[in-house]
């Protein structure tokens, strides 16, 4: 009798209990994007809010500021967004890319959980999202004032990579410029 | 001091469950008589004592004891006492307790209605229990402790959050576990066939009505869980893939394909070593599911990282239970022959096609659900997979389960010939037939998915239709006839029924509903097809625990007027969270939905207007399917044929029991 095929069942499950266990011990660390260190791939896209307008790379106008992939129908994205919210009170541009998603319930999601954006482009397709190596939402890319990716951010934001990464990498790119 | 005793409670249930793991399966494995008897008696006695617990927290939570740190992070004393109640299962710590409170109720039914069974495997079921309950016990006692104190205790609690403050979340976990943890007893019936090496025709017999009782549970409990998303998240979707929903989804479907495969197994001794595996797939897709949700490593694995030790706790088990019996499987299962021989064309090959869809949908929620989770293990950041996955995946999975809905329950078990196939077919397919001209004519240009759709929940109603039909008719009173048909019949055409009416409803929602976000200001209207919405303006209103801003929309119908709708804007004052409350006009044929935005300043709002046909039905078909699997639990042949062979079985006992005591 096929013995090995009744192994099958409890090999699999091995491998799911092998993850888990990898996943409780584990940092997730940052993976570094082959973007990074590189200017910002162009887009264009039309506006979340108004589909007539266009949002374009060129809208960022040499300020620093944070790009974030985000979706309605993304859960880590609503964890994320009290984050997002509170740069945005410290002054800091965040442009959005909604990435996959369908307008109302994008703007119905932007309503119930705040907007934390300067501006939204509606990536419905997700050719944007290629343009710039998505491969996850959310993702987010810190631009310094020469439009160049300094940071790519995998996944949610949490209370601690905000406090270890993204706060002190804006600051100092701030610094970096305010000098010049 | 009822808080310790609570706790206490606890420990002694916990020692009572060990003692209901190791006595009975020892004993059955040595085959003495007086260890399998501790069985029914500790299990009892579990409950109680878990019960006891319950109701010491229960107290806590009615009487605002702060002292307690679970009632302090999740009461308020301005919460009403029904969801004071509720808060039991709010939080992690108190759905555990609810868990285990609800696997005593499983345990203790079976007690009471499995007195017939063979005394060694009622011995071994009860025992895997005991073990699946040590467990459980175990896990609240070492990590989450629902009676730890605080001191000093504070003044006011830091309330339930407020998505969860809903008539809905009083009854909508507690059906959803009942679903869950029933699972549990299809799981041990299983395992306990594999540790006496004996799985035949009465196996499944016997886990038939306990599996689909479970199913009935989950089924409700997924259906209250998708309408109360429908009216209490504001977006008026009624399903989001969201992990939370597709934890419960995976069982649902593995669930569904072990009560068709158990038919296969009871019916033609077929399928048989699929059929344990699938058991305990299901439950295992349960504790997986409770795990993923309940623990938050979902929406991160790193939740754990504040209490590590409760992560490395939930591994264990898992590992334990699921590893465990599936070990036991590869070990056992080969010594299993399946007996039946069918042909390809037969009720057996549709049900092997029937679960083959199912697992592989299963198969389908869970990777979708763990793909973040391993992106996360691996270090590549947490990342949501979502609808469009979801949705391009289960179209293609969906249809031809719905096509063979309705041929399945007609063809014949062993072997059918063909022409007798259409013979039978003829009525289904002409009305079906007929559907998909008339709506190709009239709605080819607009949704092609509505067609097909459509069709299929025709061709699915009308097949059901047909089963019970082809046993009635030419019969010499026709009515007697549907008077005597068995109710696994009738139970099993009114479920797939009500999967014809889901797929109606799901199928109108989708391609007919009219949504608009717009604005008004007072004394604006907004007219959709032959309804006018007119925004009268906003009051304020007190609610006990909350402020909150009141529209009042008058609809109209040709100048008359339809009903009143109040969607209110809430700001819950503990937590300081904005909640829209929804305002909808049910129907059988429409709902009308409309929800509150934002103030947009000069007396303005933004509002959502929802005109959804037939979105009632989604619910309505959950229910119909829950009817029809109560039905055929109440079918007398399962206690008839139990009280038969017991007959026999308990006279074989007593006997063995006087040479004990001689």
């Amino acid at each position: 009798m096929k013995r090995y095929l009744l192994l099958l069942p409890l090999i699999l499950f091995g491998a799911v209990a092998v993850m888990l266990a990898v996943g409780l011990t584990l940092n997730s660390s940052q993976v570094n994007s082959p973007l990074v260190g590189k200017p910002a791939p162009d887009f264009q896209a039309p506006s979340l809010h108004t589909p007539e307008r266009s949002v374009q790379l060129s809208d960022l106008n040499g300020q620093v500021a944070l790009v974030n992939i985000w979706a309605s129908w993304c859960t880590s994205c609503r964890q994320e967004h009290p984050y997002l919210m509170a740069l945005s009170e410290q002054g800091i541009p965040i442009y959005g890319i909604d990435y996959k998603d369908e307008r109302s319930k994008a703007l119905a999601w932007l309503e119930q959980y705040g907007n934390a954006y300067q501006a939204v482009a509606f990536d419905a397709h997700g050719r944007v999202g290629m343009d710039w190596g998505v491969y996850g939402v959310p993702e987010t890319y810190v631009i310094d004032r020469k439009g160049v990716i300094r940071h790519k951010h995998i996944g949610a934001i949490t209370a601690h990579s905000l406090r270890e990464q993204l706060q002190p990498l804006l600051a100092e790119l701030r610094r970096e410029s305010g000098s010049r | 001091m009822i808080p310790e005793l609570g706790q206490f409670a606890l420990v002694l249930a916990l020692s009572l469950a060990l003692a209901q793991a190791i006595f009975p399966i020892y004993g059955a494995l040595r085959g003495r008589v007086e260890l399998m008897a501790v069985a029914v008696p500790a299990a009892r006695g579990q409950f109680v004592f878990v019960v006891c617990s319950f109701v010491a927290l229960a107290y806590a939570f009615l009487i605002n004891d702060f002292s307690v740190a679970y009632v302090a992070a999740n009461s308020n004393t301005a919460l009403p006492w029904y969801y004071r109640f509720a808060a039991i299962w709010g939080a992690h710590e108190g759905s555990l307790l609810l868990w285990v409170l609800i696997l005593g109720v499983w345990t203790t039914a079976v007690t009471v209605f499995s007195r017939e069974l063979p005394v060694t495997f009622r011995s071994r079921v009860l025992g895997v229990m005991g073990v699946v309950s040590s467990g459980f016990l175990l896990f609240l006692l070492m990590t989450s402790d629902p009676f730890t104190r605080l001191d000093p205790a504070p003044l006011q609690g830091r309330d339930l959050n407020p998505l969860l403050q809903d008539p809905g979340l009083v009854m909508h976990p507690p059906m959803l576990y009942m679903g869950y943890v029933g699972f549990c007893v299809a799981f041990s019936f299983a395992v306990a066939a594999l540790l006496g090496g004996r799985l035949d025709s009465a196996w499944a017999r016997w886990s038939r009505p306990w599996t689909t009782g479970a199913w009935v549970f989950l089924t409700i409990g997924i259906a209250m869980g998708s309408y109360w998303a429908y009216y209490e998240l504001g977006w008026g979707g009624w399903w989001f893939w969201d992990p939370v929903e597709n934890a419960s989804f995976m069982p649902w479907l593995a669930g569904t394909a072990l009560i068709h495969s158990l038919a296969v197994t009871e019916k033609r001794s077929a399928f048989k070593r699929w059929t344990v595996l699938l058991a305990i797939l299901t439950f295992s897709l349960s504790l997986l599911g409770t795990f993923l949700v309940r623990s938050g490593v979902l929406t991160s694995v790193h939740a754990f990282a504040t209490d590590p030790l409760r992560g490395v706790f939930v591994l264990g088990l898992l590992v334990a239970v699921v590893g465990g019996s599936l070990a036991l499987y590869a070990w056992r299962a080969a010594k299993v022959r399946s007996i039946g021989r069918f042909e390809l064309l037969s009720r057996e090959t549709m049900l092997l096609l029937n679960n083959a869809v199912l697992t592989v949908a299963a198969a389908t929620v869970l990777l979708g659900t763990l793909y973040p989770l391993a992106m996360d293990a691996l270090g590549l950041g947490q990342v949501s997979v979502g609808e469009p996955y979801f949705n391009s995946v289960f179209l293609p999975l969906g249809l031809p389960l719905l096509v063979l809905v309705a041929i399945g329950p007609l063809l014949k078990w062993k072997s059918e010939r063909w022409p007798e196939l259409m013979h039978k077919l003829r009525g289904p397919l002409l009305i079906a037939g007929i559907t998909l001209l008339v709506l190709s004519w009239w709605f080819w240009q607009v949704s092609l998915g509505a067609v097909l759709g459509i069709t299929l929940a025709v061709w699915v109603a009308t097949g059901s239709f047909e089963v019970v039909r082809q046993r009635v008719s030419g019969r010499r009173n026709p009515l007697a006839a549907l008077r005597r048909l068995p109710r696994s019949i009738v139970g099993m055409a009114l479920a797939h029924l009500g999967l014809a009416v889901f797929v109606a409803g799901v199928t109108a929602v989708n391609t007919f509903e009219s949504s608009r976000d717009l604005q008004m200001r007072p004394g604006e209207a907004y007219t959709v097809g032959d309804f006018t919405f007119r925004f009268d303006g906003t009051q304020s209103i007190q609610g006990p625990n909350y402020q909150a801003t009141e529209a009042r929309i008058e609809v109209l119908r040709e100048g008359k007027s339809v009903t009143v709708l109040h969607p209110q804007k809430r700001v819950y004052q503990v937590q300081r969270s904005p909640m829209t409350e929804a305002a909808i006009d049910g129907g059988v044929f429409r709902d009308m939905f409309v929800a509150l935005g934002e103030p947009l300043g000069n007396e303005a709002w933004s509002f959502r207007i929802r005109l959804k046909p037939l979105v009632r039905w989604i619910w309505f078909g959950a229910v119909m399917m829950a009817i029809g699997g109560v039905i055929c639990i109440t079918d007398p042949r399962y206690r008839r044929l139990l009280g038969r062979e017991a007959a026999t079985r308990q006279g074989a006992v007593a006997k063995r029991f006087s040479e004990v005591r001689t």
